[in-house]
């Protein structure tokens, strides 16, 4: 087996040992703290899907992100309150099923990544990376400023939707729910990472002309991986919204986008268990250094400089050494 | 709605617009010129409104809190230059981006270090407070109005910094062909430290300046770095005219759109409704301006393709 295999096994098991420890020792807040992770992990590999795999610097995914949390935001205010979401052309109701829940937020935020992949994929380089930041402040402001759903202040759901067959107010069973979903994602993520559509995306992204030479549309594998990639960081994001229970702006907020893209840079790029170490490592340090001082951002700021600067393959670099990545 | 709050309007916007112009030069000359993409602009912004109230409540003079905000910006953005933005250069954006959102973290939270989380307070000094009547019975604050002349005042050195000048000779061979003015004896290095230390001094002036209108405090300079990128990428990255007509744009965009949609939704919708929707519309205007423009011009209003 390869050390990165290795690796990636031992970083799962982990991430599985540390919530059933904390279940033993009757420590729920590590539960969270550990599911928290994950779900930032999903998020993670929803833009490294993009990112590392097509080479598209997108800073706006926070967008999606949002979009995921306020689709859940929604339904369950109207199912909270009794009231059906549209009353015309055809009646729609508000749920607090979680699967239901899930597809809306994948469909919506899929539609979103579709329509600003489109007009974003119009340039590239820099320009991507700005009018991806802009999409994505765009819709903050948007949500700020909307008062149906609680503006600027959000929204508070008072019971976490429900999961048939499952308590999800237990912190262990969310867990195992978002624990399967993240599997579920890598799972279907390196499948198509090693499919000819995969391979045809890192192709562009390694040499556009020469893909466009044998026949291939870059412009559109581009856009098929920008959508996917916002409907899995749509996907964590109803999931963080349901940790939570609670949902605003600051979902969509570029400090947002900008933490999802240190997952991936912490863990190392392009790789498919890069985003799952950085989040965990993230989380770990959020815990540790707040724990130290109020101002553990600086730190922060510090160590990822650090690994930018002299750590450019990430964690799974220093650790396993310059392998082939799995694309 | 009459002609006077329409015009006071328009002045609202030109004032926007020449702050976020400060901003941008800087932003769209380190690009131009070194091909970095700089995240950490907006802190430049907020060191200079630090240094500028710290040193007006020190010394009580607005002068002096001026200069104060141009030296420490132009000096924190040379030391950043030397200590880390030199190792990017050669980067690809992607680490760009991050190792500058690094700084952002560094900077803004020891900022709420020294000064703590509570907002600082620059005054307007006394001279240039209060309003000044401009023809057809406009009242209109004096300060806002200095701010409008002193930015084109900027734009207009800026100008002749670049054209006129040997090292704004320097900055644009810069652009075309970095190796070439390497081989002809020009200090390259020297040259891009002085022009981050320029753009970052800039922007610590725009920081300085509204800082006297808003209050000062940690996190100030994002949302105005973000408005900056909008306006860079309308104009076309790396030109400065571009900038200059991209912040026009959207200063004028931006102010116009949150006083004119809610009235015009007034005319076809309750008024509560009208505010409402018009607000939420009025702040994505400038967006939508910008996912226009590139829709034309995938390079921005004078970007080289």
């Amino acid at each position: 087996m390869r050390k990165e295999t290795i690796l990636n096994a031992c970083v799962l098991l982990g991430l599985l040992a540390v919530p059933l420890w904390a279940l033993r020792v009757d420590e729920p807040f590590i539960i969270t703290l550990a599911t928290k992770a994950v779900i930032f992990a999903i998020a993670g590999v929803g833009l490294n899907f993009s990112l590392g795999l097509g080479g598209l610097v997108s800073l706006g995914h926070a967008a999606f992100f949002g979009i995921g949390g306020y689709s859940m935001g929604i339904l369950a205010s109207h199912a909270q309150s009794y009231t059906p979401l549209m009353g015309w052309p055809l009646v729609i109701d508000g749920t607090n099923s979680m699967p239901l829940i899930w597809l809306f937020a994948v469909l919506i935020s899929s539609l979103f990544a579709l329509v600003i992949g489109a007009l974003s994929l119009r340039t590239s380089g820099v320009y991507f990376i700005m009018i991806t930041l802009a999409f994505g402040q765009m819709l903050f402001f948007f949500m700020i400023s909307w008062p149906a759903y609680g503006g600027e202040d959000g929204l508070v759901i008072y019971v976490r939707n429900g999961f048939p067959g499952l308590n999800t107010l237990d912190p262990i069973q969310f867990f195992g729910i978002c624990f399967a979903l993240l599997c579920g994602v890598l799972l279907a993520v390196s499948r198509i990472a090693r499919s000819s559509f995969g391979l045809a995306l890192g192709g562009a992204r390694q040499n556009e002309e020469r893909m466009q030479a044998v026949g291939l549309v870059p412009c559109k594998l581009y856009l098929i991986a920008f959508t996917i990639s916002g409907a899995i960081t749509g996907l964590s994001g109803a999931l963080f919204a349901d940790l939570n229970r609670f949902v605003s702006p600051t979902m969509f907020s570029w400090q947002m986008s900008g933490e999802i893209m240190i997952f991936i840079i912490l863990g190392g790029t392009g790789r498919l268990f890069g985003p799952v170490v950085g989040a965990a490592v993230f989380i770990l340090l959020e815990y540790l250094l707040g724990g130290l001082s109020e101002f553990w951002h600086v730190y922060l700021g510090a160590i990822l400089l650090g690994v930018v600067l002299f750590a450019r393959g990430g964690l799974i670099e220093l650790i396993v050494g310059r392998e082939v990545a799995h694309d | 709605m009459s002609a006077v709050l329409l015009i006071e309007q328009i002045l609202n916007g030109l004032q926007f617009g020449v702050m976020l112009f400060l901003m941008a030069a800087g932003l769209t000359l380190i690009f131009g010129v070194m091909g970095l993409i700089n995240l950490a602009h907006g802190s430049f912004y907020m060191i200079g409104a630090f240094a500028a109230a710290a040193t007006a409540a020190a010394t009580g003079s607005f002068l002096l809190a001026l200069a104060a905000s141009l030296v420490a910006a132009a000096v924190a953005g040379a030391i950043v230059e030397m200590t880390v933005i030199r190792r990017l250069y050669k980067r690809d954006h992607l680490d760009q981006v991050l190792a500058t959102f690094a700084l952002i973290l560094i900077f803004s939270e020891g900022t709420r270090w020294l000064f703590g989380s509570f907002p600082l307070f620059l005054e307007i000094p006394e001279y240039l407070s209060g309003p000044i009547s401009l023809p057809f019975g406009i009242q209109y604050p004096q300060y806002r109005l200095a701010i409008i002349a002193v930015g084109l005042l900027v734009a207009v050195g800026l100008f002749a910094l670049i054209a006129r000048t040997r090292i704004g000779i320097q900055i644009r061979a810069g652009e075309s062909d970095r190796e070439m003015i390497a081989a002809l004896g020009v200090d390259i290095s020297k040259l891009y430290t002085f022009v981050f230390a320029l753009g970052a001094a800039l922007a610590g002036f725009a920081g300085a300046l509204i800082g006297a209108i808003q209050s000062v405090q940690v996190g100030m300079g994002e949302p105005v770095l973000i408005l900056a990128f909008v306006v860079i990428v309308i104009g076309g990255i790396g030109s400065i005219k571009g900038a200059l007509l991209g912040a026009l744009l959207v200063g004028l965009t931006d102010t116009l759109a949150g006083f004119l949609l809610p009235a015009a939704f007034g005319l076809i919708m309750e008024p509560s409704a009208a505010a409402s929707v018009g607000s939420s519309l009025a702040s994505m205007s400038i967006y939508v301006l910008m996912a226009g423009v590139l829709l034309f011009r995938p390079t921005g209003l004078f970007g080289r393709s």
